[in-house]
């Protein structure tokens, strides 16, 4: 009987222990080294206990705040542009049109390009002379853009990409979010006397709601570790205009040598990360209860 | 006046056709009934009139105006839908308010209208709920306080009963009934169910494959089918049919077939004989089935398979030679199964079809 009760455990233990490993075991030691000052020169036993100094020297220290200023900057810009155009375009495609199979596969395609790739060639793209922004510009008559070194164009086109990227992410989730929606209530709704505009306000919009914000959470979750594309297209520069976190991080453990300052620096943006988790949980939850409630209220009337 | 008039009405899904050119005139605040089996059309004929579906070929007309091109919103047009459509996040005042709501109305009268529509229908109480806190009636209701809520001056159901339990239907049905004496409107029903056509509607149109087959009262279309189709989906239990021939001995006329034969009243003999053909189909209802005397030669000699008890009466499965016949009976009267029963068809109570065309003779 004993032994019956354990076998799940038993069964669980591989798991369990890859997960402890690989998951919980960099966390503990990064949680610990951000107490440390420790050089990457030392072993991590050599190196000095400072308590929570790094995190105390961080909230003073101007470059940091500046980018994590950047970040949210960087991510409150590309996840509104991206529900705005993504939504925007699932309403319009909504719809039965010859090739539109063709079309909202060719929608999704940026998003399966690796990053890398996706910074190289809008790197490419907004090269100074022979970018394909900058001759275009230039055959219309129109001045070249400093699209890469200055500082507000350096962001401006880090977002650009990134929306190109990430917009086809939000579309299909909300493409298949309408396309769940119960017909008939649109039917009643033009019936009803409804205009296009007021069926996307008063009924698409409302019913899409529980998909849209769990789609903007994790959306917002990415756009605060995003790294490969700024840093091939702008390596944080030009001056720290476009250093987000993680770009800001890397670069304090690696040019710096400050792994305790890096480590902290990662542990903020845990609980940054963390909070909108945790908002996450909660709003599945609360819609959880309510909806247990109602079903419940419906069962005794 | 004619309040909706279908001339010609065809819809095309590509190159399949599926309605074919139908008219259709109803009266002012007439209760219409389309029924038919499922696929017959009747759905699609109501979602053209409620502007949900193009339209192919003809014109629909609400009250003499041309409306295929309108937009739904403009036919002054109110639907009931099957699944009832309710709005999941709106409760069930702002369901009923939407369409006024979006009509900027003012707020006096829309709580005006909302609370007497709700009141009529007994909504009162469940102003603040949301459609998931409802029962399957209360949706139901709701559903129809919202067309009712609109004022339009046509009201369309499809099929708004079927998917209710047996018994709430029932209930609902009579409140539609009542309802539809209340307001004054014309109404456009689809059902696939007879009896809720047969209680409802004023008119009733029976349509099969795109086509419309008959329409009147209940009583015509249950007295004087035009077609054994007619005949066999109007009617519960349906009519029994019999493969037979006419023949004639001297003056009186008798229809003939396995295991059967009986003589035909004189208006119909006369009717059969004229007929270019003489394989036909007898049609006679469970309930125009009475007992005969054992020895009594103009009577159908049937063998009782099983008795169906339902209360008042009973509902006998017999045998007549090859066809299965259906006898609806008082249930007091002896029946013993497996023993042979004479039973004579009642006056009227005859219909021969075509074999062939299967229409009425």
């Amino acid at each position: 009987m004993n032994g019956r009760r354990l076998t799940p455990y038993l069964f669980m233990a591989p798991a369990a222990f890859i997960l402890g490993v690989a998951l919980l075991y960099p966390i503990a030691y990064m949680i610990y080294a951000s107490f440390l000052d420790w050089n990457p020169s030392q072993r991590i036993g050599q190196a000095e206990f400072v308590g929570l100094r790094n995190y105390t020297w961080l909230l003073g220290d101007a470059s940091f705040r500046e980018s994590l200023g950047v970040t949210l900057k960087f991510a409150f810009f590309v996840v509104s542009l991206e529900m705005l155009i993504g939504v925007g375009l699932a309403l319009l495609l909504d719809r039965s049109i010859r090739g539109m199979t063709a079309l909202r596969t060719i929608f999704i395609l940026p998003m399966m390009i690796a990053p890398i790739v996706v910074g190289l060639i809008w790197r490419y793209m907004y090269h100074p002379t022979v970018g394909i922004f900058n001759k275009t510009l230039n055959a219309i008559g129109v001045e070249s853009v400093p699209w890469l070194s200055d500082s507000f164009w350096a962001l401006t086109s880090i977002i650009i990409a990134d929306v190109w990227q990430w917009t086809p992410f939000i579309f299909i989730l909300s493409l298949a979010a309408l396309q769940s929606l119960p017909r008939s209530a649109l039917e009643a709704a033009r019936i009803d006397g409804a205009t296009g505009w007021q069926q996307i306000w008063h009924i698409k919009l409302p019913l899409m709601m529980p998909v849209l914000i769990v789609t903007c959470l994790l959306r917002l979750i990415d756009a605060f570790k995003v790294l490969e594309v700024v840093l091939v297209m702008t390596n944080g520069g030009p001056g720290l205009s476009t250093e987000i976190l993680s770009l800001r991080i890397s670069r304090t453990a690696s040019e710096f040598r400050e792994l305790g300052v890096a480590a902290a620096m990662s542990n903020y943006l845990l609980l940054m990360l963390m909070l909108l988790t945790v908002l996450m949980f909660v709003y599945s939850r609360v819609s959880e209860a309510r909806a247990a409630r109602i079903r419940q209220a419906a069962e005794e009337s | 006046m004619p309040k909706i008039r279908l001339d010609k009405l065809v819809k095309r899904y590509g190159s399949l056709e599926v309605i074919h050119g139908i008219d259709l005139t109803t009266e002012d605040n007439e209760f219409t009934v389309l029924v038919g089996p499922s696929g017959c059309g009747k759905s699609t004929t109501l979602r053209m009139i409620a502007g949900l579906e193009t339209v192919s070929g003809g014109e629909i007309y609400i009250d003499e105006r041309p409306v295929s091109k309108l937009e739904p919103k403009d036919r002054d047009i109110a639907m009931v839908f099957q699944d009832y459509a309710l709005y999941p996040h709106m409760n069930v005042a702002k369901n009923m308010s939407f369409a006024l709501r979006l009509e900027k109305r003012p707020r006096k009268e829309i709580q005006h209208k909302v609370g007497e529509v709700a009141e009529m229908l007994g909504l009162e109480k469940l102003l603040d709920r949301k459609p998931a806190e409802l029962s399957g009636g209360q949706r139901q209701r709701v559903a129809m306080g919202r067309a009712l809520t609109r004022d339009a001056s046509t009201f369309l159901f499809d099929e708004p009963l079927s998917n209710l339990d047996a018994k709430l239907r029932g209930q609902m049905r009579a409140e539609l009934a009542l309802m539809s004496q209340q307001v004054q409107k014309s109404m456009v029903y689809v059902t696939h169910d007879q009896v809720e056509a047969m209680t409802l509607g004023q008119r009733i149109v029976v349509m099969q494959d795109g086509h419309i087959r008959q329409q009147g009262t209940a009583e015509e279309l249950f007295k004087r089918p035009n077609s054994r189709f007619v005949a066999g989906f109007i009617g519960s239990p349906p009519m029994n049919f019999l493969d037979g021939q006419i023949t004639r001995r001297g003056d009186v006329a008798f229809i003939e077939g396995e295991g059967f034969k009986l003589s035909l009243p004189v208006e119909l003999a006369q009717r059969a004989l004229k007929h270019p053909r003489d394989t036909v189909a007898l049609g006679v209802r469970p309930s125009d089935l009475v007992p005969a005397e054992a020895g009594s030669s103009d009577a159908l000699l049937l063998k009782v398979l099983v008795s169906e008890y339902i209360g008042a009466q009973s509902i006998l499965l017999t045998e007549c030679g090859p066809h299965k016949v259906s006898v609806e009976m008082n249930s007091s009267a002896p029946v013993a199964l497996g023993q042979p029963l004479h039973c004579s068809v009642q006056k009227d109570g005859m219909h021969l079809f075509d074999s062939e065309t299967g229409l009425s003779i």
